[in-house]
């Protein structure tokens, strides 16, 4: 049995599992302050311990997971829905301009440091995590793009598409009923990894205050306000930190998995 | 060569130009006048005008476009709102910090991935292999800013071998400036180095499979000396390229970095830009930044051609 995708599943889970799970409770308000009790170190009544202003660290991290799942979320779908149409009809046009201009203007958007522009955007346009998502799931595009019409050429030379031509279907309704389908293991296994690149970078420019914007907690946001204690209060930074090493592990992890499970001619050759 | 030479140089102008275009456009859009930022709220309207008419922002957007552009050919970057300083002189003395930082990291990473990518390939399918595998995953999920944190707090604050935070100055000697440089190298160089070790790793693999190598190993040689003489060389290719990849990211993505250490380095210089409004140094740092990573794909790609033929021709 794959143990990458086990334990990167349940690592996932847990995560979309506490994020969900924070809509109806958790353990303390995620904004109440309790200036008495502040910086306290972990124990039995706040599990991870509680920040300068005596906010529950551990119902914050909850909270904070629906901030990063969120963005990561709709980024992805940015990525996906501009980015997979353009794969499709790139490989439909294969050699053609239509191609040469989609390829060329991919190229361009890689060549492109990601982070300099997320934070070009995010500075120009207002810190928030309206444009942190728009900044991220720009450079998804050419990701999805890419791979989906490196996964649609070699379907166009086979039979079965030939055999769709001959019935007389149109390209886009080809790419749709035949292509799509048979490329959607590869999306789903890019999808997770890029989900994991967007909870670091959310993390990231959050971090640098350009991500979402207080009282909403994020683990980045998080990792800030512990820089300045970190000598006093460790724990302040340790359990945002965890969250999301874990969950971009848990995510790797489970890429991995699907990667061997749906295809196991890649088990040799990945890196 | 000298063909693919040119159509590649076409392209790097084409992006250039593009990239130069977004970016003007981006800060044209950005709210907020400098002048008045600069003035305050209670400034007088003529004032104002003959502050703007100073900076040239008075004048038509497509000649204040093509003046930047035309002045960063020439290598001056204009003057910066803030401090009335020349942006090049500000830029130049900020890449003192950034790019020695970015070379130390690149430095560490390869140090640490090559042994740990080359170890986990000899040993592929076994303990040592696995091992190396999984701590190169996690060594993927951390972000650097947190580990540049954890960092500080253990080699800073607890055992006090280096600074928390700031930049000694290359003036009180090079050994200083390295110091301080060191923790943020370290933090910047472990998740590239995670990525650096699985792309040698991967890529040794793929050169083991090669008929060559069973010669080689055929004709008498041992399995250290096959893989020193021919697997390695083989399978640098693909690592060097990430390596050009790498240091273009790293350059850029010092960044943050450079926040938790309040290093002065570029990525200092554009935040404080940003809360001033002094957008022209903003502009010309982010073309700046752009520029080089462009440029190192582009030689990359130059390398690669050269080394391997078959690329030229597929292009």
């Amino acid at each position: 049995m794959n143990r990458a995708l086990i334990l990167g599943g349940a690592l996932s889970a847990l995560m979309v599992i506490a994020a969900l799970l924070s809509f109806v409770w958790t353990p303390f308000d995620h904004g109440a302050m309790n200036i008495p009790d502040k910086l306290q170190t972990p124990n039995s009544t706040h599990w991870f311990g509680t920040d300068h202003f005596g906010r529950d660290m551990f119902s914050m991290i909850m909270v904070g997971a629906r901030t990063s799942i969120a963005v990561a979320c709709v980024a992805v779908g940015i990525g996906i829905g501009l980015g997979v149409p353009l794969g499709l009809w790139a490989a439909a046009r294969q050699g053609g301009w239509v191609d040469e201009v989609i390829m060329r203007g991919n190229d361009m958007i890689f060549a492109f440091p990601s982070l300099v522009i997320a934070i070009l955007i995010t500075a120009v346009f207002g810190a928030g995590a309206i444009n942190a998502i728009i900044a991220i799931g720009i450079f998804n595009i050419p990701v999805f793009a890419r791979v989906t019409r490196g996964g649609a050429l070699p379907l166009w030379a086979r039979e079965f598409i030939l055999a769709a031509r001959v019935a007389g279907k149109g390209a886009a309704r080809i790419s749709v009923e035949h292509i799509l389908p048979n490329i959607a293991n590869l999306l789903i296994v890019q999808a997770t990894i890029q989900f994991s690149l967007g909870i670091l970078a959310e993390a990231a420019l959050s971090y640098v205050g350009l991500g979402a914007q207080p009282p909403t907690p994020s683990w980045g946001r998080m990792l800030a306000d512990a820089q300045t204690l970190v000598s006093i209060a460790p724990h302040m930074a340790l359990g945002p930190g965890m969250a999301i090493i874990l969950t971009v592990l848990g995510l790797n992890l489970l890429g991995d998995g699907l990667r061997d499970a749906l295809d196991p001619k890649l088990r040799v050759a990945r890196v | 060569m000298l063909r693919y030479t040119l159509k590649r140089l076409v392209s790097l102008a084409i992006s250039l130009a593009i990239a130069s275009l977004l970016i003007f456009a981006v800060i044209e859009v950005a709210p907020g006048d400098p002048a008045s930022f600069m003035l305050g709220i209670n400034a007088q309207e003529d004032t104002l005008a003959a502050l703007r008419a100073e900076l040239g922002l008075d004048q038509p957007k497509w000649q204040r476009y093509l003046s930047w552009v035309g002045g960063m050919l020439q290598g001056d970057f204009g003057t910066s709102y803030q401090y009335r300083t020349p942006v090049t002189q500000m830029i130049a003395d900020r890449l003192w910090v950034s790019l020695p930082l970015a070379l130390y990291a690149l430095t560490l990473s390869t140090i640490i991935a090559f042994p740990a990518g080359i170890y986990a390939a000899s040993r592929r399918g076994k303990a040592g292999d696995v091992g190396v595998m999984g701590a190169t995953q996690v060594g993927i999920a951390i972000p650097n800013f947190w580990f540049a944190m954890m960092l500080v707090l253990i080699f800073a604050i607890n055992l006090r071998w280096f600074s928390a935070g700031g930049f000694a100055g290359w003036d009180k000697g090079g050994w200083a400036a390295m110091k301080s440089l060191t923790l943020p190298a370290i933090a910047l160089a472990l998740p590239q180095a995670a990525i650096l070790a699985r792309v040698m790793r991967s890529s040794l693999l793929d050169v083991l499979d090669e008929d060559f190598m069973r010669t080689a190993r055929a004709k008498g040689l041992s399995r250290g000396a096959a893989l020193r003489r021919h697997g390695l060389r083989n399978a640098m290719i693909p690592v060097l390229t990430i390596l050009g990849l790498q240091f273009s990211f790293l350059l850029a993505g010092g960044i943050i970095i450079e926040q938790v250490f309040y290093l002065p380095g570029l990525g200092r210089l554009i935040f404080q830009s940003i809360s001033a409004r002094d957008l022209i140094v903003v502009e010309s740092v982010t073309m700046l930044l752009v520029f080089a990573v462009i440029m190192v794909n582009f030689l990359v790609d130059l390398a690669y051609a050269a080394v391997d033929p078959r690329l030229r021709a597929r292009t």
